[in-house]
């Protein structure tokens, strides 16, 4: 046994060398290059996938450059477009996106239209590219901002959602006519998979409570099931507590008393309805980030998902949620530094006051907002 | 009468006081249903509602622990005398304090198909189907439904609430009928909204909705956003149209159970519903009496019971109503 295990790591070790060796030769016939390579290594210079949907993503995307740059980021892009609207979705487009992320690992992205027309495919790229790259968990921390004052203040609860299967299967069929049938699948392998991770979401964050949503007195097996996945996992972790609730409930007790909630999991639809409730309840899809995980990647978009097309070209569309959102990025690739001065450069820009665009309240452009964050980038160099 | 589960019964005697005190000639049939036993109940609830074709009713609570043989007794009364219609009134009550003001919607839901089908099964271990069904029949009916009643109110516009950006077939075909249904009304404008939005758009802006008609599930959620905004549950009447009968209730269908028998529940719903129920019945003053005295008794913040802010009590509050009752109308006495 131990004979073996002794040869392994040799084994390990010898070819671990040969790696090393093959850098110092690759490094002698190209020296200018390893040079450069050898500075990006120095100062870390990420590459993140990043694709900008329809409506306002492109513009938002162009606002998280433009501060990046500011800011001094050191993160490279690369972006591809992938639109249903504008003709621009294909199967390789889709592959292209999914090798960008195989080597990246990390996206932001904007909202992909879904159009409402049935053209022979039910499911969306959306859908697909969540499904392809196995994004099973969307995470929305709805957190108030200070200084933005909305019907409920200090509001901090996390949103965890199931979103590979639930209603957005896209089995659907027509099967006597005027009759449709809409499949929704819930499975014991994929509820338990998003209860724990939402148990070790809120061990990790320190986080005290935990609530099921579901509507298990409707929907007996499928619901029933996740119930039941959900409080399995909850016996593993006796120090956060668990309780459930039914959807229609938690609305209500969302616009009425939403301080009572701490971490919420569900599946799929229920996610969604609940992440733009909670969205509207702090300030709208503008100011809430929301970011998506699976084993391998994390993608960073916004908290709600809509393209906000009526806005688009006017300058008006509120980047506060994809700054955000690039800021939980930059926390998620260890580039904490860069993430706190971005993210209290839009905190502090939003608490002053001044400078807020319409959805806010107030009467400034995207352009206005975005320089007003560069400007605080660096409050204490003016001082 | 079904006073059902939880806070129901005590507030249906509150109710039989009210009808008493105000002399409306109606009488109960009183119907026990409980989700503990058998069938044979909720099969006599359903014909004692046969025979009166209107009833009041509490929630039923539906067990989720039981095998899935059970099904909701609230559903099987919906489903079985064919209530196609569940009807809410959104509306702000004067001296209720909530964060949004002026909030006047008027909620159509589809309420015998979509996901609550209760068709489930599990087709490999482990893996779950629910199937939810659209009809084009029910959807053109019930799009109908709400295009009439926006008429009759003379409302000017209706929102379609759905989500077919996923659902394309299903939700999609709801969406369709109502585009249909809406051509035959040029005067009311129509538009559709997805339902993710749409509860994003209530609680940041709910003023911008008129009437709004949806399949089930939807219509479950937006209920309780909308009875939220104005102020809870115990303050919202809903009804539950079919052709033939009609089933009043209140509006977000919870049992409260953990304000059951503490003289604490919020009778404003309860009453609000019966009045619903006097109205169709063509008891138009009657209705109007009981309705004026439950908003002026409101003006009085001594008697808000806890939901709403205040320290009252459900007598407290049921006293002060039979008080405008009496002043209202002028009786000391029935006669």
């Amino acid at each position: 046994m131990s004979a073996i295990s002794v040869r392994a790591v040799a084994g390990a070790l010898l070819r671990a060398q040969g790696r090393g060796a093959w850098r110092t030769l690759s490094a002698s016939a190209a020296p200018q290059q390893t040079l450069r390579s050898q500075t990006e290594k120095h100062e870390g210079l990420f590459k993140v996938t990043m694709l900008p949907g329809d409506g306002v993503g492109p513009e938002l995307m162009h606002s998280v450059k433009e501060v990046f740059k500011a800011a001094g980021v050191p993160v490279e892009f690369d972006e591809h477009h992938l639109s249903e609207v504008q003709n621009m979705a294909s199967e390789e487009k889709l592959d292209e996106v999914v090798d960008s992320m195989k080597e990246s690992k990390v996206a932001i992205i904007g909202k992909i239209h879904t159009p409402m027309e049935y053209k022979g495919e039910l499911a969306s790229y959306d859908m697909r590219l969540r499904r392809k790259l196995d994004l099973f968990a969307n995470v929305v921390h709805v957190n108030s901002l200070p200084g933005f004052k909305t019907r409920h203040n200090n509001l901090d609860l996390v949103i965890i959602r199931e979103q590979t299967e639930g209603e957005y299967s896209s089995l659907e069929h027509e099967s006597v006519k005027g009759v449709i049938e809409c499949l929704k699948i819930i499975t014991r392998d994929k509820s338990q998979r998003i209860a724990k991770f939402a148990f070790d979401y809120a061990t990790k964050k320190g986080r005290s409570k935990v609530t099921a949503v579901h509507k298990a007195n409707i929907m007996k097996l499928g619901d029933g099931l996740f119930l039941q996945c959900c409080e399995e996992v909850a016996e593993l972790y006796p120090k956060i507590k668990f309780d459930t609730m039914i959807i229609d409930n938690c609305c209500m007790q969302l616009v009425q008393n939403p301080h009572q909630f701490d971490v919420l999991v569900m599946p799929n639809l229920y996610g969604n309805i609940i992440d733009n409730l909670a969205a509207g309840l702090v300030g709208g899809a503008g100011v809430v980030p929301g970011e998506s995980y699976s084993a391998e990647y994390a993608v960073f978009e916004m908290g709600a998902r809509h393209p906000f097309a009526q806005a688009v070209g006017r300058n008006i569309a509120n980047p506060t949620a994809m700054l955000l959102s690039a800021a939980n990025m930059l926390r998620h690739l260890n580039l904490e530094y860069h993430s706190n001065v971005i993210s209290d450069a839009v905190k502090r820009v939003i608490k002053v006051g001044k400078v807020r665009t319409r959805d806010m309240g107030g009467y400034s452009t995207t352009s206005d907002f975005i320089k007003s964050v560069t400007d605080n980038l660096h409050p204490h160099y003016g001082v | 009468m079904i006073p059902g589960d939880g806070i129901g019964p005590e507030l249906m005697l509150h109710v039989k006081e009210v009808f008493r005190q105000a002399c409306i000639p109606v009488d109960f049939e009183e119907v026990r249903v409980s989700s503990q036993l058998a069938e044979d109940d909720i099969q006599n609830a359903i014909m004692a509602i046969r025979r009166n074709r209107v009833a009041l009713k509490g929630n039923i609570e539906t067990n989720h622990n039981l095998p899935p043989s059970h099904k909701s007794r609230n559903n099987i009364l919906r489903t079985s005398l064919d209530l196609y219609a569940n009807v809410i009134h959104c509306q702000s009550l004067p001296r209720v304090l909530t964060r949004h003001r002026d909030i006047d919607i008027l909620i159509v839901r589809e309420n015998t198909e979509g996901e609550y089908s209760s068709l489930e099964h599990e087709s490999v271990s482990g893996v779950v189907e629910c199937l939810k069904i659209i009809t084009k029949a029910r959807s053109l009916r019930i799009a109908d439904y709400a295009f009439r009643l926006a008429r009759e109110a003379g409302r000017a516009k209706v929102t379609a609430v759905h989500k077919a950006n996923i659902m394309k077939l299903g939700d999609g075909l709801f969406l369709q009928c109502c585009r249909e249904v809406a051509g035959g009304y040029p005067e009311i404008t129509f538009e559709s909204m997805i339902v993710d939005n749409t509860t994003m758009q209530l609680v940041s802006r709910p003023q911008q909705f008129d009437v709004m008609v949806m399949p089930n599930l939807y219509g479950n959620i937006v209920n309780n956003v909308c009875a939220g905004l104005v102020g809870g549950p115990g303050l919202v009447p809903g009804a539950n149209y079919g052709r033939d009968f009609a089933v009043f209730e209140t509006a977000t269908r919870n049992t409260g159970k953990s304000i059951a028998q503490k003289n604490v529940a919020n009778p404003t719903a309860t009453l609000l519903a019966a009045c619903m129920m006097l109205d169709h019945l063509r008891l138009h003053s009657f209705a109007t009496t009981i309705r004026q005295a439950v908003l002026a008794s409101l003006d009085d913040e001594a008697t808000h019971t806890p939901d709403i802010g205040g320290q009252g009590t459900t007598s407290g509050a049921v006293q002060s109503i039979l008080r405008h009752v009496r002043t209202a109308s002028g009786w000391s006495q029935c006669s």
